[in-house]
């Protein structure tokens, strides 16, 4: 990736971070570790990878995007904001009453193209959108986003074992692997690993990338790319809570919102980030 | 009654799949390893490549479907009421509910008359779950007519459907020259003036049994039959509450939350009278002959009948 363009990568990702702290802080409520935790990927997805338009968001030949893990909607929609999708403005009002952004991904908010959040039923509603796309012969491409503590029920790997029977080599499953869970350490919940082995015995295309940096993740989806007849389940190995200090690697931060203070500290880290990457 | 056409409504989905493909081209059908018991064997054998068969994987099943409809296309998951209703409760719930995609869902094997396999695979609570979900349309056909008629019906109906299907040959009670099906509108098979039964699926032909034993005896017992049990047709129930009093109600599906249920619920709204609901009772099934259990359970005309002389 050219280093113009990975600055303003850069950049945006750290606008999306604001805009997770700021919905979170706003709500009172919500996920903001495994929100920081998908922003670089999110980012990289809508700025760089998909084809999409904010001002066509149900063109039938679009890409499309299932947050599986919906509980980190404050990145989706903080990512659609800066894209253009709705104001940025909106995304004080997450979880309001009344409000447009509710607490997980709706299909009726502009740019989202499946509700979710109950987990393990974003993969299947991603397969059904890839076969679609077969049916159809259209040649849009499906990513979906799943959590590694998600991935501890049954119904992933029901749609694991059928998108790779059906061949299903347009869908990109990307699992944050950040290793924390409302309960504590995945591995000590209830452990899912060995991730990349149990996604290729169920006959996926495993790639491995480090989820922020935005040359490891053009690698994988570039990877991605070339792989034909198998589905792709890219594992990135992430950090909770990434680029809040205090907030990083930390379980607790899985679903607590920021108070003022804590609030004002995540931004202006943030801030002096964004500031850092200005010319 | 020798001549009497008989058919199981499953049999009937299967065909109407087939005979729909060719005029609705986005209808595609998943099934959970069941194709030759749900009969969508029928459609995957004459297009096979609208068919998806996707394991004994029932969440995932309802997911694909509800992928499938967001990209515009008609979806039917199919499997037996238990697994549709019953196991992916939450994702029909969740994932074809709440974003009310167009996904149908074929659940056959409901109710009692499942026979021998006893009661894990005796589903009298389907109605009851899906009467929950915002938006969920439920119609539950008596016979051969009504349910081809409901397949299509569903077809041009933009929204989920839950459609009941059962495995037991039943009567044949409609013409289906003259036929016409409207989702959300009651039948009126007989008309009555002393009692209304209001009875749903394979119940109908037993209530129009037991209005010819009742006329008999000098009691006029008013059939309706309701395929939709959600939305329910209120407006045919009030009337029906307003010109016999005592309704007696006809399903094979648990008294709690089911037909007699929503059919208490709407009069007690518009015109109290008193509901007598005849069903399973809160208690599971078991194994035996379909026959002998519809009976045993009550589920006959012979049991409305004699509940509707106890009340009147």
């Amino acid at each position: 990736m050219d280093a113009k363009m990975k600055k303003e990568l850069q950049k945006t990702a750290c606008k999306v971070r604001m805009g997770v702290i700021e919905g979170t802080y706003n709500a009172k409520s919500g996920h903001p570790g495994g929100s920081l935790s998908i922003s670089d990927l999110l980012t990289y997805l809508y700025f760089d990878r998909m084809n999409i338009d904010p001002k066509d968001p149900d063109n039938a030949d679009r890409d499309r995007f299932v947050l599986s893990k919906g509980h980190t909607a404050p990145a989706l929609y903080s990512v659609l904001a800066q894209k253009g999708f709705f104001p940025e403005e909106e995304l004080k009002s997450l979880r309001h009453i009344g409000a447009m952004l509710q607490g997980h991904p709706c299909i009726h908010i502009p740019g989202i193209d499946m509700s979710s959040g109950s987990l393990g039923q974003g993969i299947s509603a991603a397969c059904g959108m890839a076969l679609a796309a077969k049916l159809n012969n259209k040649s849009y491409r499906v990513y979906t986003v799943l959590g590694d503590g998600e991935i501890e029920e049954g119904q992933v790997w029901e749609a694991a074992m059928f998108a790779a029977h059906y061949k299903l080599d347009n869908i990109v499953a990307v699992v944050d692997n950040n290793g924390l869970q409302i309960d504590g350490p995945v591995t000590e919940v209830c452990s899912p690993e060995p991730i990349t082995d149990k996604f290729a015995a169920f006959g996926w295309h495993v790639i491995t990338m480090d989820a922020h940096d935005f040359d490891s993740i053009e690698a994988a989806f570039a990877e991605a790319d070339t792989v034909k007849g198998k589905p792709v389940a890219i594992i990135q190995k992430s950090v909770k809570g990434k680029g809040v200090s205090f907030m990083e690697n930390q379980v607790g931060w899985h679903g607590t919102a920021p108070n003022k203070e804590q609030y004002e500290q995540a931004m202006s880290e943030l801030k002096a980030q964004l500031a850092g990457l200005e010319d | 009654m020798a001549d009497v056409i008989k058919k199981a409504t499953r049999e009937s989905y299967g065909e109407a799949l087939r005979d729909l493909a060719e005029e609705y081209k986005d209808l595609v059908v998943l099934d959970a390893d069941l194709a030759a018991a749900t009969k969508t064997g029928i459609f995957k054998k004459a297009y096979p490549e609208r068919f998806f068969d996707c394991g004994i994987a029932e969440a995932n099943m309802m997911g694909v479907a509800a992928g499938l409809a967001t990209c515009g296309k008609i979806p039917f998951a199919s499997t037996f009421a238990m697994f549709a209703a019953g196991r992916a409760y939450e994702i029909v719930r969740n994932s074809i509910g709440y974003p009310h995609l167009n996904v149908k869902i074929g659940a056959t094997h409901a109710g009692i008359s499942v026979g021998e396999d006893g009661a894990t695979h005796q589903c009298n609570e389907d109605i009851a779950l899906m009467r929950t979900i915002p938006g969920m349309t439920i119609i539950n056909p008596c016979d051969d007519v009504e349910a081809k008629a409901a397949v299509k019906a569903a077809l041009d109906f933009n929204g989920p459907v839950y459609m009941r299907f059962g495995r037991l040959a039943v009567p044949v009670v409609n013409d289906a020259a003259t036929y016409k099906f409207e989702i959300g509108k009651g039948v009126v098979m007989r008309e009555g003036k002393d009692v209304t039964i209001v009875a749903t699926g394979l119940m109908v032909n037993e209530a129009l049994q037991a209005a010819e034993t009742l006329a008999a005896d000098g009691i006029s017992a008013r059939v309706v039959n309701i395929h939709t049990i959600k939305p329910l047709d209120k407006e045919l129930i009030a009337k029906c509450a307003k010109e016999t009093g005592l309704i007696v109600t006809a399903e094979e599906h648990s008294i709690i939350g089911g037909l007699g249920s929503a059919v208490a619920e709407a009069v007690t709204e518009s015109c109290p009278v008193k509901v007598v609901k005849i069903g399973v009772n809160d208690e599971y099934g078991h194994s035996g002959p379909a026959v002998d259990l519809l009976k045993e359970f009550g589920l006959s005309a012979e049991n409305i009948v004699k509940t509707v002389k106890a009340n009147l």
